[in-house]
């Protein structure tokens, strides 16, 4: 069928109409949030049916509520059917852990891809990876990093398919391993387009989830309400790379409410772009400098450093450019002097060094260190 | 009267020959030129006119026909006045044909009857030569440029007046003393690169193999410095090599004749014709001037697009083809392509704290690297602001030394595929030929696998390493040399 679930584990007709009144109020929960902050939609959504027609269109409050009422539980089904999405709700078996105790958490999940069963989302199996859209190559590179490294350990990376950083860290993780994405809209519509064909690589071999009905498009207000979802469903949120008041600080803010683990990577101290992150440092999220430190803060849940994280064995120059590497040395000139060779041999060890994943390249000719840990270190 | 003389119009980069027939008949004076000119042709008559009569020869009152033949082909520039001057002077009895028979003739005249010099002299003497001519007439300030070409007789004249000299039965004009060598006086030296060990690599890579260079660095750190250098270390050109470049920049009016290798730095608002070639009738561009040298390319990311991607098939071929409506012409491009860019928009790359490039930005800056033209670029260099203390410090090596090395791995090229072709240049059945240990293949496998090798890169990593096997002086190319290209060519992180 078209689920990962058993039809028993579909949502209940209840959940399913809330979803859909939720998506039928949009237009007014938009023109309510608007000119508010942000923030205020999650608690919105907190309300039950009738008082939130009641609060967003108190003039059309009880047309809404039994139009409604009078949604049919088969066409309904058939819809998402239509859509090859499966859904999920609290009442039944299947529902991702993170999601079950929260106030602010949906109580139906609409979602898309048959890669694994959402139920495997679990706190301490999942991280939420998240950042700027207008990212900085930097920023960008950290993601990916952590991405593939996080999906490597065996964790479900999950993220929000926006532009910038959330792009890089679905990139990275569809690479190596599980990845899950939370849409503003319905979990059929790709967004941002241009993420179109990221959507399709992450529905081979990911999920993705939804708190609305298919076709629903994405309004204003579903950011941050997706969010909250993202982070509720982990126990641990990363921050890669956020302005000084940027969308992911509240994806933060949410799961610190909500009593998870906020850590954050660090950027230049004059970067703009990391503005936002070092704060967070500051006020006493964990630092990551890669997949290394979520792992071991997660560490308490049974997980280990994957074998995939070893790189192969080194020869004696190798190791020597690898050392000038860590030690600050990022263009062949300063290189080569650091590692006592020629300008020809260390170059040739790098594009080694390269094709075995311990350093990569930027246009400029500037080598970085991977996550990737040396054999026997 | 009758009489007729033989003259050229350029079409592309070759001088295609003229019959230039004057008929004088009785009738009302008037003077008509047919045969498909173009207006400054067409306005030959009044220069002919005033300098006939301004140097004492008479104008017939009588109505002359001038008649250009082939008449499909489209004669165009001033070139062709001094040979309907002259023919015109045969068929009006003043000279005696005979004498003229078997001269070709080609100037521009000023109203005083002075000769002015044209464009393309070479290219006409070799066409002169082709025809069996006994000769050409050219003005004096094209004399240097013309004698260049072996096995025809240049004359030179300052005027049209010394034609008189046809009437006595002797050759008017001068013999021209062909241009100097001057070779390599003028051009800069690499010693003035201090430090940059890389970058010196890079270069004397690029020149060694005729492959394609990429330097990437920020504003200042002296990739224009080191592009205007590369000329210095490249092998000098043969002598067929100086006559084919002199032959272009003669047609193109490319400044003074010089007998090293062309350099040219178009600035990045170029369009596409104006790179590549065209208009109608199609004319050379940029990278036919800088045939058999470098075509430098400062900028990279702020050219347009269109004039990039027309670089590509000149780039496999070393040679332009361009179609109008009126035909197709081929012209030679083959170049060595230097380009700079900055690593993003403002230029300070994202190493240093102070770019706060968004990624967007950068990869709209950079898109123009990607792709195919970025497949076609052998090695990309990352340029860093020199070191303060190599600032400071002593000179470079200079070009003669670098050039030594790449002489003698030019020559073991050379043996390999035919002389003058170097790596580069090497097709892909040759490239399957190198000799290349089983470490150096397996490590090209490695990276295949690691980094996605398209086909075309594959068979440059390989014909790059084969470059670095030569400089080194290796048989076959060796797990080291492959790693090392691949180092140059590297793509990945972007």
């Amino acid at each position: 069928m078209s689920g990962p679930n058993d039809d028993s584990n579909e949502a209940c007709p209840v959940c399913l109409r809330r979803s859909w009144l939720i998506a039928r109020l949009a237009p007014f929960i938009q023109v309510a949030c608007d000119n508010r902050a942000g923030r205020r939609t999650p608690e919105l959504l907190r309300l039950s049916d009738q008082d939130l027609a009641a609060a967003v269109a108190p003039r059309r409050a009880d047309e809404l509520l039994t139009e409604n009422q009078r949604l049919d539980e088969g066409h309904l089904r058939g819809t998402l059917e239509a859509a090859d999405c499966w859904s999920c709700c609290v009442h039944g078996a299947g529902f991702p852990e993170g999601l079950e105790d929260g106030a602010d958490a949906p109580c139906c999940l609409i979602g898309r891809g048959n890669a694994f069963p959402v139920e495997e989302v679990t706190m301490s199996g999942s991280v939420t990876v998240v950042g700027a859209r207008r990212a900085t190559g930097y920023g960008l590179e950290v993601a990916r990093m952590l991405g593939s490294e996080l999906a490597s350990a065996g964790l479900v990376v999950v993220s929000g398919l926006a532009l910038g950083i959330d792009g890089a860290v679905h990139r990275g993780a569809v690479e190596r391993g599980r990845t899950l994405a939370v849409l503003a809209g319905g979990a059929d519509r790709p967004y941002p387009a241009t993420h179109a064909r990221l959507y399709r690589r992450i529905l081979e071999s990911g999920l993705v989830i939804s708190e609305m009905p298919p076709g629903t498009r994405p309004w204003r207000w579903g950011f941050p309400a997706r969010n909250r979802i993202m982070a509720a469903l982990s126990r641990m949120t990363v921050v890669v790379e956020a302005a000084r008041r940027s969308g992911s600080l509240i994806t933060a803010e949410m799961a610190a409410d909500a009593g998870r683990e906020v850590g954050a990577v660090p950027g230049p101290v004059t970067a703009g772009p990391s503005a936002g992150t070092n704060e967070l440092i500051a006020s006493g999220a964990a630092l990551v400098r890669g997949g290394v430190d979520v792992v071991e803060r997660l560490a308490g849940m049974g997980l280990s450093l994957p074998e995939q994280l070893f790189g192969p064995e080194l020869g004696e120059s190798e190791r020597l450019i690898l050392d000038a590497v860590e030690g600050g040395h990022s263009l062949v000139d300063g290189i080569a002097p650091a590692a006592g060779l020629g300008v020809a041999r260390a170059a040739a060890g790098l594009a080694r060094l390269e094709i075995a994943g311990y350093v990569n390249c930027s246009l400029a000719g500037e080598y970085r260190r991977t996550g990737l840990a040396a054999a026997g270190s | 009267m009758l009489a007729e003389t033989t003259s050229f119009t350029l079409e592309g980069i070759t001088a295609r020959p003229v019959r230039v027939e004057v008929d004088i008949h009785r009738g009302l004076p008037s003077f008509q030129i047919v045969g498909l000119p173009d207006a400054a042709v067409r306005e030959a008559r009044e220069r002919v006119r005033a300098a006939l009569v301004n140097t004492g020869f008479e104008f017939p009152l009588r109505r002359i026909t001038a008649n250009l033949a082939p008449a499909d082909l489209r004669k165009a520039g001033p070139g062709l006045d001094l040979a309907i001057a002259t023919a015109l002077l045969a068929a009006g009895g003043e000279l005696p044909p005979e004498q003229l028979a078997g001269w070709a003739l080609a100037g521009e005249l000023a109203l005083d009857g002075s000769v002015r010099p044209v464009r393309g002299a070479l290219a006409m003497a070799e066409s002169a030569r082709e025809q069996s001519c006994r000769g050409i007439i050219l003005p004096a300030a094209n004399g240097p440029e013309a004698a260049l070409a072996p096995g025809v007789e240049v004359r030179t004249i300052e005027s049209i007046s010394e034609l008189r000299q046809f009437a006595r039965g002797q050759v008017p004009g001068q013999k021209p003393e062909p241009a100097g060598q001057i070779r390599n006086h003028a051009l800069p030296d690499l010693r003035d690169l201090r430090g940059q060990p890389s970058l010196r690599r890079a270069i004397e890579v690029a020149a060694a193999g005729g492959h394609a260079l990429l330097m990437v660095g920020p504003p200042g750190s002296g990739k224009s410095l080191a592009a205007r250098r590369i000329p210095s270390v490249l092998p000098p050109m043969s002598s067929d090599e100086i006559l084919e470049v002199a032959r272009i920049a003669g047609v193109c009016g490319a400044g003074p004749l010089r007998a090293e290798r062309p350099f040219r730095a178009p600035h990045h608002t170029v369009s596409a014709p104006g790179l590549v070639g065209g208009g109608s009738p199609p004319r050379p561009g940029e990278i036919t001037l800088a045939h058999r040298g470098v075509l430098f390319l400062d900028e990279l990311c702020e050219f347009r697009r269109p004039a990039l991607e027309a670089l590509r098939e000149p780039l496999e071929s070393g040679e332009v083809t361009i179609s109008r409506a009126n035909g197709r012409r081929t012209l030679p491009a083959g170049f060595t392509l230097v380009a700079a860019a900055n690593p993003c928009p403002c230029g300070r790359g994202d190493e240093d704290p102070q770019c706060e490039c968004s990624a967007a930005a950068v990869a709209r800056y950079r898109s123009t690297l990607s792709g195919a033209l970025a497949d076609r670029i052998d090695i990309i260099v990352g340029v860093a602001q020199p070191d303060p203390e190599a600032m400071a410090g002593e000179d470079g090596e200079c070009s003669a030394a670098v050039r030594e090395r790449v002489l003698i791995a030019r020559e073991r090229m050379s043996e390999r595929l035919g002389s003058g072709r170097p790596n580069a240049a090497a097709t892909r059945a040759e490239v399957s030929r190198f000799e290349v240990e089983p470490e150096a293949r397996h490590l090209l496998i490695e990276a295949a696998r690691s980094q996605k090798l398209s086909g075309r890169s594959h068979d440059r990593a390989l014909r790059l390493a084969r470059t670095l096997a030569d400089l080194d002086g290796s048989g076959p190319v060796r797990e080291e040399h492959l790693a090392g290209a691949l180092q140059l060519r590297r793509r990945s992180g972007s």
